[in-house]
């Protein structure tokens, strides 16, 4: 298996580059030697059980975990806390309607909301502010609360908050979580975009992989202990699936989809976990 | 008693001219206390925080009564109090379930302190209803020099931290993937809030704290969504408060705590009423028409 991919950014460094990084956390063992490379412009999804180490991953790479060993690197530099080269786009949760913030608002957050002071209103951050709330198709709202944004509206400004500053590598962190399926696919839409536009590179951990697949050019798959990277077909089919999870695993591929059958309901695993694939279109 | 007598002693204004230039140090203080109190305050109903500042007030209590009985600066005490009650809640109640629990925990500890160094304390009656209830008449001008000094304190911080505060406040976790010290400013915060309530319990009382703390934000977010306008209506309300309740109590025989919770809570009705109008949802909606909020005619793509 090659950790590397045919990337598209010849001469940029990896926007993700993951030297034999290993992660415990006393006795428990996540994951060991991970290599990974992400390029630029690049789509992986991230999936796996819970507890397998998708978000501990996430954490690293923001610099907030560190490995047991390996390095990481983000557009060539080593992960830091506050790397201005990653967006990050949480999973959608409810927002107080009484939030005093607008769309926009939150948006200029993720240009300058790590800065101390007030800060001033000017024209150039109004633009790009104005700029990015259009490419995300939000421009409508953008002087709404919130508060008062469905799921669907609120995921897509967080995609303009997290591209506001022109990251090297978007995270999303379960962006589809509580999401109806249509949004599921505007959402997963726009991340694939923002990478053909601004050549982003996309880490994108979810546990819903129907909206992914028309998207993903690769796939990491974190599973007791052990991960498997490469394409959909080489990662996510039954006797791989079978090997990671030491049980009968059932890979079907239906009119595009993917169903997975038979995971193991115990371990970590929760309920919707097994049925994910098995769910709404 | 006649209800004219009764009129006589809620609003007074006999000889004015005369009281307003006595009082000038304390409208002074209260105007410095609105404004940190409106800028506060919207941090306290972002971070969901108006029962700590209850919690803080009442140990901010306990320290002014326990200063009071040894004879040293209340202020001083008032300080120490809240501080002990900011740090502590800060850094016991990360989450709002433990903060509540600690907090219903402290508060009557707190009261009951204040209550028995209140009782051992011979004084003057005034001083001890003045830290309940509030008190006008006595800001003389160490205790302005305090109270200026800590409110500079406050207002620096703030102004300093006011972006990432805003940041982590609204928005946690990406704060925290942007590199943004989230618990550190908790901290910071709450430290701010603790001296902030330590200068509110001289003018307004410890029962009363949360009229200047909590309302003011509250009320401007009712009728705007637009971070600055909510800050500058919270000001501009905070300060409405507690000046014009200093202003009508001059003449009077009653504690100012009244005057300024009752303007505090009117302002708090009117703005929930503007705030329900079938358009709000919208604050910029296809209507447009709300003046107070961030008003740019959007039509919807």
């Amino acid at each position: 298996m090659s950790p590397h991919s045919t990337g598209s950014g010849a001469g940029l460094p990896p926007a993700l580059e993951i030297h034999d990084a290993s992660l415990s956390f006393g006795a428990r063992r996540l994951w060991s030697h991970l290599d990974l490379f992400v390029e630029p412009g690049e789509f992986l999804a991230v999936l796996g059980a819970n507890g397998s180490g998708k978000t501990s991953l996430l954490r690293v790479i923001l610099g907030r975990q560190r490995l047991t060993r390996g390095t990481v690197a983000i557009a060539g530099l080593p992960a830091h806390r506050g790397s201005g080269d990653i967006g990050y786009v949480p999973q959608q949760r409810r927002v107080d309607p009484l939030t005093p913030l607008r769309a926009r608002d939150l948006v200029g957050l993720g240009l300058d909301g790590h800065r101390w002071g007030i800060g001033r209103p000017n024209a150039g951050r109004r633009r790009r502010i104005d700029a990015i709330l259009g490419q995300v198709g939000a421009g409508g709202y953008a002087d709404r609360p919130v508060g008062l944004l469905s799921g669907g509206e609120q995921q897509r400004v967080r995609i303009a908050q997290a591209l506001v500053a022109e990251p090297k590598l978007l995270l999303c962190d379960e962006p589809l979580l509580s999401l109806d399926p249509q949004s599921q696919s505007a959402t997963t839409a726009l991340v694939d975009q923002s990478r053909r536009t601004g050549n982003t590179a996309i880490l994108f951990v979810t546990h819903e992989i129907n909206p992914v697949l028309p998207y993903a050019d690769r796939v990491l798959y974190l599973a007791g202990g052990q991960f498997r990277a490469g394409t959909v077909e080489e990662v996510l089919n039954s006797s791989t699936l079978s090997e990671m999870y030491r049980t009968p695993v059932e890979v079907i591929r239906a009119n595009g989809r993917i169903l997975v059958a038979g995971l193991p309901e115990t371990s970590g695993h929760e309920d919707h976990e097994t049925h994910y694939a098995l769910g709404a279109p | 008693m006649s209800t004219d007598d009764l009129w006589h002693r809620v609003f007074n204004f006999t000889d004015y001219g005369q009281l307003l230039s006595l009082v000038h140090n304390s409208i002074l203080a209260g105007l410095i206390l609105g404004v940190v109190g409106g800028l506060i305050s919207t941090f306290v109903m972002m971070r969901d925080l108006p029962f700590a500042v209850h919690g803080i007030s009442e140990l901010s209590f306990a320290g002014a009564s326990a200063a009071l009985l040894l004879g040293v600066n209340v202020v001083a005490g008032s300080l120490a109090g809240s501080l002990i009650a900011a740090l502590t809640i800060g850094a016991l109640g990360s989450r709002a379930r433990d903060r509540n629990s600690i907090i219903g925990v402290l508060m009557p500890f707190g009261l009951g302190l204040g209550v028995l160094f209140l009782s051992l304390y011979k004084g003057r009656s005034a001083n001890k209803f003045g830290l309940l209830t509030g008190q006008i008449v006595a800001v003389d001008t160490p205790q302005l020099s305090w109270l200026l000094g800590t409110s500079a304190l406050v207002l620096i911080g703030l102004l300093l931290i006011w972006r990432p505060l805003t940041f982590a406040s609204a928005d946690p976790e990406v704060a925290a993937a942007r590199g943004v010290p989230v618990a550190a400013l908790s901290a910071a915060f709450m430290l701010l809030l603790g001296l902030s309530v330590a200068m509110s319990i001289q003018i307004v009382g410890a029962l009363l704290v949360l009229s200047i703390m909590c309302t003011p934000a509250a009320a401007a977010m009712r009728v705007t969504a637009a971070p600055r306008m909510v800050t500058l209506l919270s000001v501009v309300f905070a300060v409405c408060s507690v000046v014009g309740g200093i202003l009508l109590s001059l003449g009077s025989s009653i504690p100012i705590s009244p005057y300024v919770t009752t303007i505090s809570f009117a302002t708090y009705v009117v703005c929930r009423l503007i705030g329900n109008r079938p358009h709000r949802r919208g604050y910029a909606g296809p209507a447009g028409a709300d003046e107070l909020g961030p008003t740019r005619a959007t039509q919807r793509v």
